[in-house]
């Protein structure tokens, strides 16, 4: 059903966090009210499936438009209530409250959107990704068919002007990058979407192409115009079965609509597009090894003596970008070069797409200019840290990002600030950490990770990795050396300088900016052998506070080797030999009596 | 055992070309929870490619594994939000309840445990998913129920 300005819509988010809170649920139960209640006599209605809505860990979000009443943690019992207010006041019950303890209805009163510019993810969660019609009458494919109307020189050009980056990490122009290609008489030629999204924490990819599939193939046949290529792959990752099958319906609804095929909209083009689905390796979101994954062999990196964009997937030259890059291409050109240019800083135009998780209060996908501040993004839009806790450190850029203390949460997010500082932008994850993250543990995590993930063809990458993750693991388990950090910053210098690929280049990152910015984690579990977070186990004992205990007995309760004892109201005690050191009982207690000092010996 | 004609029903699907030998390998990993020996040598055969090319994938890709899993498949995810949020309690929570780390099958087939990386719900971190159902923001001491609810039932005579 084609949507009228004035109907009534209720979209309910089925992206992949609020479907694994209930929402596909909360979808049914609202048509089943409708018809119960007999409501569709009387209002215009249209009940819609969208992508994330952003704030996921308030979901399942409801939005009822265009009143623009936004509704969170709804159940399928609210449905009965949610229909029945049709046309009148809001249920407050489901509203957002503010710091302040008050109701907003719309969306844009809760602070985490009211910072939000939204180029890339402008139709997720505002439209059925399945309907083409609707992504259509929100100005979709009008960018194609002005594009349809340029010469490919013109339409890389309004793309170079755009200043637009590759928003996968690296942050090279994509206008360049076209023009490399496009300057080959090599045909045929390809496009490349990559939609592997590695970074193991992050979802940004996932949920645009979930969210909005039209747009990231919108920008693909963009693309291809300007390279003039007349195929291109989506390369999605194994895990993101609900995007591939997005991704798949969207494009049979674009080639029944004459927008794929051999006849781009009468313009004589054509243009088909396919999928490949990951194989599970991190190393294959790199550009060579990506494409050899696509070519059915074993995903590994080739030294780039030669570009892609000479001879890339087949060995013919080939454009790889990533999902976001692509999204925001119909815009560029529907809107102008200059429109876009007018968002961001200097050297980084246009906005970014974050993954903003772990401590913070409002987890979830947001998108803000370039340029913003850590500190806007998690205190303004992300409410701060869970339980008010103290912040420790983010983590930006995934495994080869760094960590960034408090003390630069000033520092604006662009593709080149963060560099100076040991750590990166990166594709988009963020992850907040607070007192209780161990730091060395993280660095262990990532190391561990990448140490699993090099595909071991050169020799810095894989022993580096493999000395980093031994090392890493002696100081966590108590048996960290004197000189030890030291060792690590000279194998990671080794690594950054030698290794062939950008996995093996930037593995030692995480490493690297923890020792900078927390040494003095690594020496309390080094030189006291203790991990100050209660994280390390065979570092960690925690302890009752007999002061700050007040004998609730929620630790009891949590705790899964009922190691702790104590009667009501009074003082609770920590049986050592049966604490598995899993820290339930320090989250759930409302009074910080549960202490650690590091291990006793 | 998984027959030649099971085999032959996946390979046939796919043209003779290189390039499918991932999904090939894929859909057989679907189907019958690993990818088998005869499989192998199946696709090498209508691909024109040398069994030792698609073993090199079958060991490199984490998607596919040359060892039948579980029936159920419990992934828990260790991606980083769900690792600073306790990914490893969960993992202590499964090993106390059926005594399998991560890699291995119950003795009686029922269950295998993998560690997997971001499953894309990372706002509700930890999160385990198992056969496909998500649960969300787990703790420990919610494990035992948690798998009960996917265990095959015991048939009473
Ligand atoms: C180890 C490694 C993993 C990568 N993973 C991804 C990824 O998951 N998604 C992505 O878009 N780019 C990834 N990249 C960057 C790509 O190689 C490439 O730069 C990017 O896809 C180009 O697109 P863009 O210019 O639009 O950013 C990765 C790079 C490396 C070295
Ligand atoms: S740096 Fe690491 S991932 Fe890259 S080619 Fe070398 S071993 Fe492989
Ligand atoms: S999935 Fe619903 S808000 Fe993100
Ligand atoms: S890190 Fe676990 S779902 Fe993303």
């Amino acid at each position: 059903m084609t949507p009228t300005p004035d109907m009534t819509k209720i979209l309910v988010c089925c992206g992949t966090g609020c479907i694994a809170n209930g929402s596909l649920k909360v979808a049914r139960a609202i048509r089943d009210e409708i018809v119960a209640q007999g409501v569709a006599a009387t209002l215009d209605l249209l009940v819609e499936e969208t992508g994330c809505s952003g704030m996921c860990e308030g979901g399942p979000i409801v939005r009822i438009l265009p009143a623009d009443i936004m509704y969170y943690k709804v159940r399928e019992r609210g449905a009965k209530d949610i229909v029945a207010s049709l046309g009148g006041d809001p249920l407050k019950r489901l509203l957002f409250k503010d710091a302040r303890g008050e109701r907003v209805t719309a969306q844009s009163e809760n602070p985490f959107y009211a910072a939000q510019v939204k180029i890339a993810l402008r139709n997720v969660g505002l439209i059925d990704p399945l309907s083409i019609d609707e992504y259509v009458a929100r100005g979709g494919y009008e960018g194609l068919k002005r594009a349809l109307a340029m010469t490919p020189d013109e339409i890389i050009t309004e793309v170079e002007r755009s200043g637009v980056r590759g928003k996968g990490g690296a942050g090279f122009p994509t206008g360049r990058k076209w023009r490399t290609a496009a300057g080959y008489d090599n045909y045929p030629k390809y496009i490349v979407c990559n939609g592997d999204e590695g970074d193991p924490g992050a979802f940004m990819d996932g949920s645009t192409l979930e969210g909005d599939p039209h747009g990231v193939i919108e920008g693909m046949v963009i693309g291809a115009l300007a390279i003039q290529a007349e195929e291109g792959v989506f390369y999605i990752r194994d895990e993101y079965a609900l995007a591939r099958d997005h991704v798949q319906r969207a494009i049979e609804a674009a080639e029944r609509a004459g927008i794929l095929g051999d006849d781009i909209l009468g313009s004589g083009k054509r243009m088909k597009l396919s999928i490949v689905r990951g194989g599970g390796a991190f190393v294959c979101g790199e550009s060579t090894a990506l494409m050899a994954s696509i070519e059915g062999r074993v995903g590994e990196p080739r030294a780039k003596y030669i570009r892609s964009a000479e001879r890339g997937l087949f060995n013919q030259p080939t454009v790889l970008n990533n999902v976001e890059t692509l999204a925001t291409i119909p815009y560029i050109l529907k809107e102008g070069a200059d429109a876009f240019a007018s968002v961001g800083t200097e050297t980084s135009k246009g906005t970014k797409v974050f993954a903003m998780v772990g401590k913070v209060k409002h987890t979830g996908l947001v998108e803000v200019p370039m340029g913003t501040t850590l500190r806007t993004l998690i205190y303004d839009i992300g409410g701060g840290i869970i339980d008010d806790r103290p912040f420790k450190a983010v983590q930006t850029g995934g495994p080869s990002g760094g960590c960034i203390p408090d003390s630069l949460l000033d520092l604006p997010v662009d593709f080149d600030t963060l560099k100076k500082y040991g750590a990166m932008m990166g594709s988009g994850g963020m992850i907040v950490m607070d007192d209780y993250n161990c730091m060395v543990e993280v660095a262990r995590y990532y190391v561990n990770f990448l140490c699993e993930e090099s595909c071991g063809k050169c020799t810095p990458c894989r022993e580096g990795l493999r000395q980093m993750h031994a090392i890493l693991t002696d100081i966590c388990e108590g048996r960290g050396e004197q000189g030890d950090v030291e060792l690590l910053e000279r194998i990671g210098a080794t690594m950054q300088d030698a290794s062939l690929c950008a996995l093996g280049k930037s593995a030692a990152n995480p490493v690297l900016s923890t020792i900078k910015y927390f040494r003095n984690e690594y020496e309390a579990h080094i030189d006291e052998r203790r991990c100050p977070a209660g994280v390390c186990v065979k570092l960690t004992e925690f302890t009752i506070d007999p002061e700050a205990c007040t004998g609730c007995g929620a630790c009891l309760r949590a705790c899964p080797t009922e190691a702790i004892s104590g009667a009501v109201k009074e003082t609770h005690v920590i049986d050592s030999e049966k604490c598995i050191v899993c820290g339930s009982c320090r989250e759930v207690c409302r009074f910080n009596a549960v202490v650690t000092e590091g291990r006793r010996a | 055992m998984v027959s030649n004609e099971e085999v032959s029903s996946i390979i046939d699907a796919y043209p003779r070309d290189r390039r499918y030998a991932l999904a090939v390998m894929q859909d057989m990993q679907r189907t019958f929870n690993y990818v088998p020996e005869n499989g192998l040598i199946a696709t090498a055969e209508h691909l024109d490619c040398s069994v030792a090319q698609l073993y090199s994938m079958a060991t490199f890709y984490k998607a596919l594994s040359l060892k039948p899993k579980g029936k159920h498949i419990i992934k828990v995810c260790d991606g980083t939000a769900c690792h600073l949020r306790g990914a490893n309690n969960l993992v202590t929570g499964v090993k106390r309840e059926l005594g399998i780390v991560p890699g291995e099958v119950t003795a009686d087939g029922e269950f295998s445990l993998e560690l997997v990386n971001c499953l894309g719900s990372c706002a509700l971190a930890p999160v385990l998913v198992i056969d496909g159902v998500y649960h969300n923001k787990v703790k420990i001491d919610a494990i035992p129920s948690i798998l009960k609810e996917h265990a095959t039932p015991v048939v009473t005579q």
